[in-house]
């Protein structure tokens, strides 16, 4: 037997204000999700110009890689990843039916812990850019 | 609240396929911005370097099993969350198969372009 209660809807953005934690992981890890899958796209056809031969595939990524702008574009997409995994295992184990009654708590900590990775990881994504 | 309602029975193979995916790309993702960020440095990235990482078995192995659920993973997840903003009837339909093709593609992309990565032509 599930038992609920009603938070209202969360697609009623408005009410941001009165969202709860659950609320906001729901949110973020949907978003998070988004990006991802975009990116999945995005970087298969990046990489796929080492079908037009090795020095394509060399430059381009060298090229890119080059710009301030990507190298701040991935240090977003690190923390979107590292969110969306501490989250996500986090929704496992609640799928599990672990850890049920500190599930605040442990968005939290996902949030603390997707931060610290982040700060920890600037400088070496940064590192021969700035 | 001692009753235990975990929500870990059948729900469907995709419900299920979707939890196995996020396993494997837990580890998976983790391990790949460590290897291309920290081991060897994102910018430093060079067709050799990949065609290297790529002729060893078991790299070529987890770089295409990683894709595939990863393309798995990302376009039923895109499904579900419109399913759930509601959508049915037509618009249901031509977001299902669109998104089957979408994957079905990259998917196939993805097989390519690890075969040319690691320089086997068939
Ligand atoms: C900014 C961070 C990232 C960098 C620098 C990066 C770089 C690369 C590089 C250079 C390769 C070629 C293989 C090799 O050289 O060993 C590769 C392959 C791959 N990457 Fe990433 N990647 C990043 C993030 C991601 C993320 C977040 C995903 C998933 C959404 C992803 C999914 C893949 C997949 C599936 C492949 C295999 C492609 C194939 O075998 O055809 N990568 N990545």
């Amino acid at each position: 037997m599930s038992q609920s209660y009603d938070r209202g809807l969360v697609e009623d953005f408005g009410r941001w204000t009165e969202f709860s934690a659950g609320m906001w992981a729901w949110i973020f890890h949907k978003f998070t999700g988004w990006v991802l899958v975009g990116y999945l796209f995005t970087h298969i056809a990046v990489l796929s110009t080492a079908m037009s031969g090795p020095e394509v595939y060399t430059s381009t990524l060298q090229g890119l890689e080059s710009l301030l702008i990507v190298r701040f574009l991935e240090v977003g997409l690190l923390a979107v990843a590292v969110f969306h995994i501490l989250n996500g295992v986090r929704l496992l184990l609640v799928d599990l039916g672990i850890g049920l009654e500190s599930q605040d708590r442990s968005f939290y900590a996902s949030l603390i812990l997707t931060g610290a990775i982040v700060v920890a990881s600037v400088p070496t994504f940064l590192a021969g850019a700035v | 609240m001692s009753q235990r309602y975990s929500s870990f029975e059948p729900k469907g193979t995709r419900w299920l396929l979707q939890r196995l995916t996020a396993a494997f790309l837990v580890v998976v993702l983790a391990f790949h911005f460590m290897l291309l960020h920290f081991v060897n440095h994102a910018a430093d990235v060079t067709f050799a370097g990949t065609q290297m990482r790529m002729q060893t078995a078991g790299y070529f192995v987890t770089m295409v099993a990683f894709g595939l659920t990863a393309t798995f993973h990302g376009v039923n997840g895109v499904y579900n969350a419109l399913v759930n903003q509601g959508i049915d009837g037509t618009a249901k339909a031509v977001v299902k198969y669109g998104l089957v093709l979408a994957g079905l593609l990259l998917a196939v992309q993805i097989v390519r372009l690890s075969l040319v990565m690691a320089g086997i032509s068939l």
